[in-house]
């Protein structure tokens, strides 16, 4: 293994310089789930009814959809840097273990965004007749 | 992985006695992995249906509320209580307590038991009030 070298460095060998923001992120996004699903699920358990138009009505008022938003933003991005821990010990042929973060990287952002979009559809439009 | 077969292996996984640290420490990532998965898509289903329309709620309500569908819900809540709370560990790990052995080992059966509980008494809430 490189030992922080330079060679070492540029075959991707030595310190890449980024460990501790990785493990602090995935400590704050840790967090945030923590507050926001356990929200999520008392909010459901005590809702009258989870038919859809009680969870549209529920959804569509600010101080449950902006919550909902900044959940999506911490359980995707908390998710991101999990897999990416799992893909980097377990995916051992290089290529492989970077196409493989690609992708998760798509689908972190990706989901995110269909989330969002989806609470911001809500928000605005309300019930769908 | 190369290797040459005339070294001897480093011990493996399979030499080492089990133990609830080791246990709770792989049930975290396959947790963590099945929510970040079918826990995330089951979240976005959810969502975009709403989203859609009526129909679209309606479908997804079929499916989850089916045999198949409580399985996943349930599985995946007994996941979620189970991540957390060998993540409320991994804090306290973090701040450098509870490696002791004895210590370690009462915690991490502890994440099992406590994860556990909270499945058991969030359905026979759901159910209950169901009935």
């Amino acid at each position: 293994m490189g030992t922080g070298t330079g060679i070492g460095r540029v075959r991707g060998l030595g310190s890449a310089k980024q460990g501790a923001h990785h493990w602090l992120a995935q400590r704050y996004t840790a967090v945030g789930n923590l507050l926001l699903v356990l929200w999520l699920l008392f909010s459901l358990l005590s809702l009258p009814g989870l038919d859809y138009e009680s969870v549209v009505n529920w959804i569509a008022n600010p101080f449950v959809a902006v919550p909902m938003m900044l959940m999506l933003v911490s359980i995707f991005y908390h998710l991101r840097l999990g897999m990416q821990t799992m893909l980097e010990d377990y995916v051992h042929d290089k290529g492989l273990s970077f196409f493989s973060v690609l992708l998760l990287n798509f689908y972190a952002i990706g989901g995110a965004a269909a989330g969002i979009f989806a609470i911001a559809k809500i928000a605005f439009t309300g019930i769908v007749k | 992985m190369a290797r040459t077969t005339s070294r001897p292996l480093s011990p493996h996984l399979t030499i080492w006695k089990w133990g609830p640290h080791m246990a709770v420490s792989i049930i975290h990532r396959v947790t963590g992995n099945g929510l970040a998965t079918v826990g995330a898509l089951g979240l976005l289903w959810w969502l975009m249906a709403a989203a859609i329309g009526s129909d679209a709620y309606a479908l997804f309500v079929k499916c989850a509320t089916s045999p198949i569908g409580y399985l996943v819900m349930i599985g995946l809540s007994w996941f979620f209580f189970q991540h957390l709370c060998s993540g409320l560990r991994h804090f306290v790990l973090d701040i450098g307590a509870g490696y002791e052995l004895k210590a370690n080992k009462s915690w991490s059966i502890a994440t099992f038991i406590v994860a556990l509980l909270l499945t058991g008494f969030m359905w026979l809430y759901i159910f209950g009030k169901a009935l």
